[in-house]
């Protein structure tokens, strides 16, 4: 149905910021792409819970946020040379 | 001297009932029920919180909030949604254009803003706006990365990215 | 409802794949930043509070869900981004401008 179809491009979405992870010229590159993985992640658990009718799936994004936002402010603090 | 105290004392208590009643929210938020022992637990965990909150925030030197306060951040939050479908749009629109019509460049920005809590809040929203994002901020200047760069100016620049955002968060922080 | 729920949630799904198309296509790491910033903040805000639409009991948490990425994506972009400045990550060659030599704090970083 629709939302097979919305899981799908959320799935080349996530392949599309691969490529970039794999490619990336510099370390930041890749840093950029992982953050955006995470962030498209969040709304696919989101949406996996609508799939599953799953309550606490949502509990599950917002602690993968949050943890995946502490990350990505380490990568940058380690790039920066400042941690 | 009484006086000054007194006033004091009431900002104080305002800040405690404005922290508390937006912990209860949020712990609301989270637990989607009202059920009473979940709501007697975050009525006393948002108590202790803002008890111990409301001092830091007095000592970290944030506005006040009032009515007339609230009611300007919620003008600021409603134009601030307006710029990001904007922006969302122009952004894509140069990602799937065939030819890119890309112009990039760093370009520098000057703020009135004094308190760092509304340097923050406008740079975030200067991120989440057409085509620029805050690489960094020294003093007054805001350091921006403009997908479209059309003028080189600091004058220029400010008035085309950040006043429209500093006009209501100069009257939220005043 | 249920249909506008899904419509939220589709337009947000449309955003988050341009995002990432953007991530690709982009020539340098601050163009890429802004795609990547904008279209899936936009993307999952819409996305998440699609799903709120969609089941009315689920609206708040997706609220709660929607406002963090909302606060924390443009920090961690903002972090990013200077990160990128600061390690002397060169701009893009078609770039316009670039007065970050103005900051003391950028003097030795590579310039265009």
């Amino acid at each position: 149905m629709i939302v097979s179809i919305f899981l799908l491009v959320i799935g080349a979405a996530i392949v599309l910021c691969l490529i970039r992870l794999i490619k990336g010229p510099t370390a930041t590159d890749r840093a950029v792409a992982l953050d955006t993985v995470t962030t498209v992640t969040t709304a696919l658990l989101v949406i996996l819970a609508l799939v599953f009718k799953r309550y606490i799936y949502l509990d599950v994004a917002l602690v993968y946020a949050v943890l995946m936002f502490i990350g990505s402010v380490a990568i940058a603090r380690f790039l920066e040379k400042g941690i | 001297m009484v006086e000054r105290i007194f006033k004091k004392s009431t900002t104080r208590v305002r800040i405690f009932l404005y922290l508390f009643i937006l912990l209860t929210l949020v712990w609301m938020a989270l637990t989607s029920t009202l059920h009473w022992q979940e709501l007697t637990a975050g009525v006393l965990i948002s108590f202790i919180l803002s008890l111990f909150l409301s001092k830091s925030y007095v000592g970290l030197g944030l506005p006040t909030p009032t009515v007339k306060t609230l009611s300007f951040l919620l003008i600021y939050i409603a134009s601030l949604f307006k710029e990001i479908i904007k922006a969302n749009i122009d952004v894509a629109y140069r990602v799937v254009h065939p030819k890119m019509p890309i112009r990039p460049g760093i370009v520098v920005v000057k703020t009135e803003l004094k308190q760092d809590l509304a340097k923050l809040m406008l740079a975030n929203s200067i991120t989440l706006t057409p085509g620029t994002f805050t690489l960094d901020i020294a003093g007054d200047k805001l350091l921006i990365h403009w997908i479209n760069v059309s003028t080189q100016d600091e004058e220029k620049a400010t008035q085309a990215i950040a006043l429209k955002f500093e006009k209501h968060l100069k009257r939220v922080f005043s | 409802m249920h249909i506008a729920g899904m419509i939220a949630i589709g337009i947000g799904v449309l955003f988050l794949f341009l995002g990432s198309f953007g991530i690709v296509r982009l020539p340098d790491v601050y163009n890429r930043l802004q795609a990547g910033t904008k279209c899936t903040t936009f993307g999952c805000l819409f996305a998440v509070l699609g799903v709120g639409i969609v089941e009315p009991a689920w609206f708040w948490k997706a609220l709660l869900v929607s406002l963090f990425v909302l606060l924390t994506n443009p920090i961690s972009n903002h972090a990013l981004g200077r990160a990128a400045k600061k390690s002397g990550v060169p701009l893009w060659d078609g770039s316009v401008v670039d007065k970050s030599r103005d900051f003391p704090s950028y003097a030795n970083t590579e310039k265009l």
